[in-house]
């Protein structure tokens, strides 16, 4: 197939070598589970389940709010011992509300609906399967895929692309799930394709997978699904590069792909609804790659959700090196985990322990000017302006040139021979302009309150001002009556 | 702002000191040809160049309150030092390369703010300025002639201000337009002068470094293909050079030098892959170095063919550092999801039957 032209990207050293041949295996169940109310985009689900229930292994835990939500299930079976604040897997690293379950070693299932032809089904009804499920996008984004099925379908979808890019160094949870699993994953995107109905489906593997390109081809063999494998670069696995390779076409400015006749979904998502619908299973596990120049044994781990990050690292013969940073995703998106309790949620890829050599983040020098970023910027933004319109503080210049289009995917850092923190300066003044904003509303609203108050006083006054009006009015007439009377009398 | 841990968790291997070697490595095997061919006069200027500029940036950075350390092993001050010194006649005397690199250095690099801050490319402002001020010392062409002076002689004309009797050539551009403004047309008065292979092999009149053309063609091929920068720069610039005079030529060939003495002679070539690449002066996108190259080329021959001066390069580098402002502005790349005016692409989004 012919591929489209792509425009910036950086090739970062893959570091796949360390963990791409190791087969999946199933974490052993750890004695406690944290499980985050609030593990995808939207709202919080809201617990169902009180401290000292006993569940079952995919029994509904938390449901989902409002209109782009995800419900949660048990990880396992077992006890709620607790409903509380636990350090969640976010930069920030504050405390959310999260369910600890005990497990009781059983990891009993609860019954399970299996329809008898999946592929029979409704769309609706795989959409309400998927939303029960409590499936979110796995490559990391974590939307509830259930609203992007059902926004494609009322808006009709010409092309499904499912997003086997992994284009993030290190991971290889996905290159492994479609070595090993590449019926399922099919399984999972003809069911897709048959929530959405599209025209055509393109399924996108970097090259750098040959093994993962055969395997979905044999299994999509015989089905109008179509492998392609695309260049290895870096962000391919940003659903809009992807796209573009693809089809050709751009997602509008602010727009959603859907826009365009497309729907993208991430092969470890296609993996889940095969799980959830043919199976029966929530998504209560996912694959997580655990490497980095620290780790001893990097693998690629079936973890159950909620499960502490240290229980991965333990398993994989724990640290062979002193680690200079623990990150929870990959290394150029990735967040840095502050500490190692923080549990593995839905849109967790991987765990890694980096060495300071991986690290590489030496102190900035002056811009050069050198323009490495402008040709790395997959957007087409020149970083080196933004950098230096927000260095002075004038953030609405920034905002001119695109900062509201940077996706922080941090190719612009990555190859800055200056070594400027030019992603940190992005998101950084991204926080600002919303902090500012949200401050702006609520000024608004405060200015907006103030003056409604003013107008109320005033028409409390004016009031008290006729009342008082009336009853001298009042008064005068009585006492002109009564002179009249005692005039008369 | 905080210097918190922020991704990306992992880095290219590259910083602004590889570049600089890089560039410097490439420029290395054209130094050494001139280094042979003019003997130690051009050593003791080159080492002039070197170390003023390397003690004028500590100078500098001092008096700023700002650490020496890292910016001194940046290799910036010496590269630039580097270039003005291959921009110099070889037997010129010390204070020449000495007051070069002063002024590149602490005027036209630190006045204006430091790395990456000047507007102007340092080396060939310092050029310019001593072309302006001492025109005599800045022409005076060396004809080659291997063995070159020994070592106590070139001590003397380095450092006592001697002279050599060799110092009476005139470089090509400098013979055209001298004889051109006798009277006398090119027709006669090239050959004789002239021999095209003299240019291929560097071996003719010039500067300490400029002359070896091929050899910073080399150079510059060499960092096309380490990435250092791209071809847009340095292919306009020639184009600029080699187009115009192809046509000129063409119609009055005893008034207008045909492209490849052009392309060969003079500082065209360190210009074209040395100076129009210089990152901090010129524009950050593709298609505004392309047409920062072209305006190089294109000035450099109208100087060289219509201007009071035989050479044009550092004149018409200087010009188009200063028009890069304006190519930046007007010259951006698209992004993605919108069009050239920065509007949102149309969704298009077809009904579905
Ligand atoms: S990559 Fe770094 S040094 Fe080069 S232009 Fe961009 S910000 Fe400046
Ligand atoms: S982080 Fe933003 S500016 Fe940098 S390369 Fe990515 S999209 Fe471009």
């Amino acid at each position: 197939m012919k591929l489209f032209k792509l425009r910036g990207g950086v090739h970062p050293i893959g570091r796949k070598e360390l963990s791409a041949e190791r087969p999946i295996r199933a974490l052993p169940m750890p004695e406690r589970l944290f499980v985050p109310l609030q593990q995808h985009v939207g709202a919080a689900a809201t617990a169902i389940v009180a401290v000292g229930d006993k569940v079952l292994k995919g029994q509904l835990i938390a449901s989902g709010q409002g209109p782009i939500s995800a419900p949660v299930h048990a990880p396992t079976s077992g006890r709620i011992v607790a409903l509380g604040d636990y350090p969640a897997p976010h930069p920030s690293g504050l405390p959310v509300p999260t369910l600890t379950l005990e497990a009781d070693g059983e990891d009993r299932w609860q019954a399970a609906d299996i329809p008898d032809d999946p592929f029979a089904l409704a769309p609706e009804d795989i959409a309400a399967r998927v939303a029960a499920a409590g499936i979110v996008g796995l490559g990391g984004a974590a939307f509830p895929s259930a609203v992007k099925l059902n926004i494609s379908r009322k808006s009709g979808v010409d092309t499904l692309i499912v997003n086997g890019g992994e284009c993030e160094p290190y991971l290889t949870c996905d290159d492994r799930l479609m070595c090993e699993r590449a019926e399922g994953v099919v399984a999972g995107i003809r069911l897709i394709h048959r929530a959405v109905g599209s025209r055509q489906v393109l399924v996108g593997i970097e090259d750098n997978k040959p093994a993962a390109i055969a395997a979905m081809r044999a299994a999509a063999l015989g089905t109008d699904i179509q492998v392609v494998a695309v260049p290895a670069m870096y962000p391919m696995g940003w659903d809009k590069q992807l796209t573009r390779a693809l089809i050709g076409k751009e997602v509008p400015a602010g727009g959603r792909s859907a826009d365009i006749g497309v729907l993208v979904h991430n092969v470890a998502t296609a993996y889940a609804v095969y799980e959830a619908i043919a199976l029966g299973r929530p998504l209560v596990s996912r694959i997580v790659t655990v490497s980095g120049g620290a780790v001893k044994e990097p693998c690629n781990l079936e973890v159950p959700i909620g499960t502490p990050a240290q229980a991965l690292f333990d398993h994989c013969g724990g640290f062979g090196k002193m680690p200079a940073r623990l990150v929870m995703g990959g290394p150029m998106m990735g967040h840095e985990m502050p500490i190692t309790g923080i549990p593995i949620v839905k849109g967790t890829s991987g765990v890694l322990a980096l060495t300071p050599a991986e690290i590489g983040q030496p102190e900035p020098a002056p811009c050069i000017r050198c323009s490495s970023c402008v040709r790395a910027c997959p957007v087409g933004l020149l970083p080196l302006e933004m950098a230096a319109r927000i260095r002075v503080g004038d953030l609405a210049d920034a905002v001119d040139i695109g900062l509201k289009d940077c996706i922080a995917c941090g190719s612009c850092s990555y190859v800055c021979p200056a070594h400027i923190p030019l992603v940190h300066y992005f998101n950084h003044a991204k926080g600002e302009l919303t902090a500012k904003e949200k401050a702006k509303l609520k000024q608004e609203a405060t200015k907006k309150l103030a003056t409604e108050r003013t107008a109320r006083m005033e028409r409390i006054a004016r009031e008290r001002e006729e009342a008082a009006a009336r009853r001298r009015a009042a008064k005068e007439a009585a006492e002109a009556a009564k002179k009249m009377t005692g005039a008369t009398a | 702002m905080s210097q918190a841990v922020h991704a990306p968790h992992a880095h290219a291997i590259t910083s602004v000191g590889r570049i600089m070697a890089t560039v410097i490595l490439a420029l290395v095997p054209a130094t050494l040809y001139g280094f042979w061919l003019y003997g130690w006069p051009a050593v003791f200027l080159w080492a002039v160049a070197l170390a003023t500029a390397l003690l004028a940036e500590a100078v500098a950075l001092r008096l700023q309150g700002r650490p020496a350390r890292p910016a001194l092993f940046d290799g910036s001050a010496l590269l630039t030092a580097w270039l003005l010194a291959l921009s110099l006649p070889p037997f010129a005397p010390w204070w020449i390369a000495a007051l070069g690199s002063l002024f590149a250095i602490a005027i036209v690099k630190h006045v204006f703010g430091g790395l990456g801050q000047n507007v102007f490319n340092p080396a060939m402002a310092a050029r310019v300025m001593l072309l302006i001020s001492f025109p005599v010392e800045m022409t005076l062409w060396t004809a080659t002639m291997p063995p070159a002076p020994g070592f106590a002689e070139a001590l003397a004309i380095t450092f006592g201000g001697a002279s050599w009797d060799a110092m009476t050539s005139a470089s090509l551009l400098g013979h055209a337009k001298t004889e051109l403004t006798r009277g006398v047309d090119l027709l006669h008065s090239l050959p004789g002068h002239y021999a095209l292979q003299d240019g291929l092999a560097g071996s003719r009149v010039g500067s300490l470094g400029e002359t070896a053309s091929l050899l910073l063609l080399a150079g510059g091929i060499f960092l096309i293909a380490r990435r250092i920068f791209t071809w847009h720069a340095p292919v306009a610039m020639l184009l600029g050079v080699a187009v115009p005079a192809l046509i000129a030529n063409w119609a009055n060939p005893a008034h207008f030098l045909g492209p490849l003495p052009h392309l060969l002679s003079g500082g065209l070539m360190l210009g074209a892959f040395f100076i129009a690449t210089d990152p901090v002066t010129s524009p950050n996108t593709a298609a505004g170095q392309f047409l920062f190259g072209l305006g190089c080329g294109l000035l450099t021959w109208a100087i060289r063919s219509f201007g009071g001066y035989p050479e044009g390069v550092a004149f018409a580098v200087m010009l188009m550092n200063a028009a890069t402002p304006v190519i930046d502005r007007y010259m951006k790349p698209r992004i993605y999801g919108r069009d050239r005016k920065g509007g949102a692409l149309p969704a298009e989004q077809e009904a579905r039957t």
